[in-house]
């Protein structure tokens, strides 16, 4: 149901009945790996092309999930899910193994709750029993199709950020154990005139912080609300902007706990990756493996999950466009916390 | 006394290159054709190979040294046949590099399987 301006509440509080996180070496070797399912040792997983490798992660994410929500691919009403490349190859030729009507979306990487709040609106209006959402993103195919080919070797500068290999999927059911989705707020685009790819994270800062203050303003809440709220793929550079943003706006983040996804995948000290992760997969890993994991544990009971998406294209920046960016935020809460 | 020449120059030369990254947010292919395009001036000038002698791989080991040897090999060639000179020499000079090239990556084409 519509609520202020740009917010949906769902009040039947539809759960995440099913999650999955498969996720690359890289990740495995960064301080979240006990929260992945899966962890692969090969960054191509056994296919011939780093395509198919991120459209057999996606795979893998999406049956895991729906099996540990105790359930078959035909219970499956909807697909709802998109990824970075041309076209969002990797979840379309995924929806083709999954045979589940399908529903792409793409919001480059706000799309993990992009398709979080699709899946958890048709759930809440009762157009679906079951929804799967996803996300996913390959470091080497986001690297071939958005920067330099590998083999090239192209030095990065330091507010550049690291793709993250990984998918992540969830089932969202009108009942059933889980965490509860409860409310989502869908985000304008932002551009303040960067067109550097190097820098996504201050593309995007803008974005989130437009997105989080709408959310308070529509529901008439303060960052208080939430023990955390967590931002996408901002990284070293954009979280230190938002953070500042959020201060000229006199929004009281002190009141909350506020990270950023893209500074949590990866051991600064031991891993190079310049800002910080970046890529669909990033928010939805960290979402559906670390932060869940937190709430089953009672670490939480209500979280803020704003993902955020730059829209770029290889061939607008090639144009010299700038960089347009969106962010959807997401509100997720334990199952013990009552309406 | 050479070897610290060479040294500061090739240093200096590769200094303008990653200021043109970072600081002028040129792309690597922008960078590489703006040094090579300054080598070729600076020969053009009649600066380059003063520069070779002073500073010797310093000078000659940089991208501006292909500018310079596409430079120079068309004035050669222009003194000796006229002005056809200036098609036919563009790559004497640099033929052995570019062949080079051709061929190590067709040989490393056969071994390898790029997928970047």
């Amino acid at each position: 149901m519509l609520k202020g301006h740009q917010s949906w509440v769902f009040e039947n509080r539809p759960s995440i009945i099913g999650r999955a996180t498969v996720v690359g070496p890289f990740e495995g070797q960064g301080p979240l790996a006990e929260d992945f399912d899966i962890i692969h040792g090969d960054l191509r997983l056994g296919q011939d092309s780093w395509e198919k490798a991120e459209k057999a992660l996606l795979e893998e994410a999406a049956k895991l999930a729906i099996e540990n929500a105790g359930l078959t691919q035909e219970q499956i009403n909807f697909f709802v899910g998109g990824d970075l490349m041309n076209q969002i190859i990797s979840t379309s030729f995924a929806a083709r193994t999954l045979m589940i009507p399908y529903i792409g979306i793409f919001g480059a990487c706000s799309t993990s709750m992009e398709s979080l709040a699709v899946a958890a609106n048709l759930v809440d209006s009762r157009s679906a029993k079951f929804a799967l959402s996803s996300a996913c993103s390959h470091n080497a195919t986001a690297e071939k199709q958005f920067r330099y080919p590998t083999e090239y070797g192209s030095q990065k500068p330091p507010t550049a950020q690291f793709t993250v290999t990984g998918a992540g999927a969830s089932v969202v059911a009108q009942e059933g154990q889980g965490p509860r989705v409860t409310s989502a707020t869908i985000g304008r685009v932002i551009d303040m005139g960067i067109s550097d790819p190097f820098n996504m994270g201050a593309a995007m800062a803008p974005a989130a912080v437009d997105t989080i203050q709408a959310h308070f303003r529509d529901f008439q809440i303060e960052p208080g609300h939430y023990d955390l709220i967590v931002t996408g793929d901002l990284s070293k550079v954009g979280y230190e902007i938002a953070c500042d943003l959020f201060d000229k706006h006199k929004v009281p983040m002190h009141q909350t706990e506020y990270k950023d996804c893209g500074m949590m995948i990866y051991d600064y000290g031991k891993q190079k990756v310049q800002a910080g992760a970046s890529g669909c997969g990033c928010s939805a890993v960290v979402t559906y493996g670390h932060l869940l994991n937190r709430m089953r544990n009672r670490e939480f009971n209500r979280i803020l999950v704003v993902a955020t998406g730059a829209l770029l294209s290889p061939i607008s920046y090639q144009q010299g466009e700038s960089i347009p960016c969106i962010a959807h935020a997401v509100s997720i809460e334990s199952e013990a916390v009552k309406s | 006394m050479i070897f610290l020449w060479a040294f500061l120059i090739g240093g200096a030369i590769c200094v303008v290159g990653q200021i043109c990254f970072d600081v002028f947010k040129l792309t690597p292919a922008h960078t590489m054709t703006l040094l090579v395009v300054l080598g070729a001036i600076a020969d053009g000038l009649g600066l380059y190979d003063p520069l070779i002698k002073f500073a010797g791989a310093g000078a000659s080991v940089p991208i501006t040294s292909f500018g310079n040897s596409l430079v120079h090999g068309a004035l050669e060639e222009l003194k000796k046949h006229g002005w056809v000179g200036i098609l036919t020499g563009i790559f004497k000079v640099t033929s052995s590099g570019i062949s080079a090239a051709i061929i190590f990556s067709f040989l490393a084409a056969l071994v390898v399987k790029p997928k970047g």
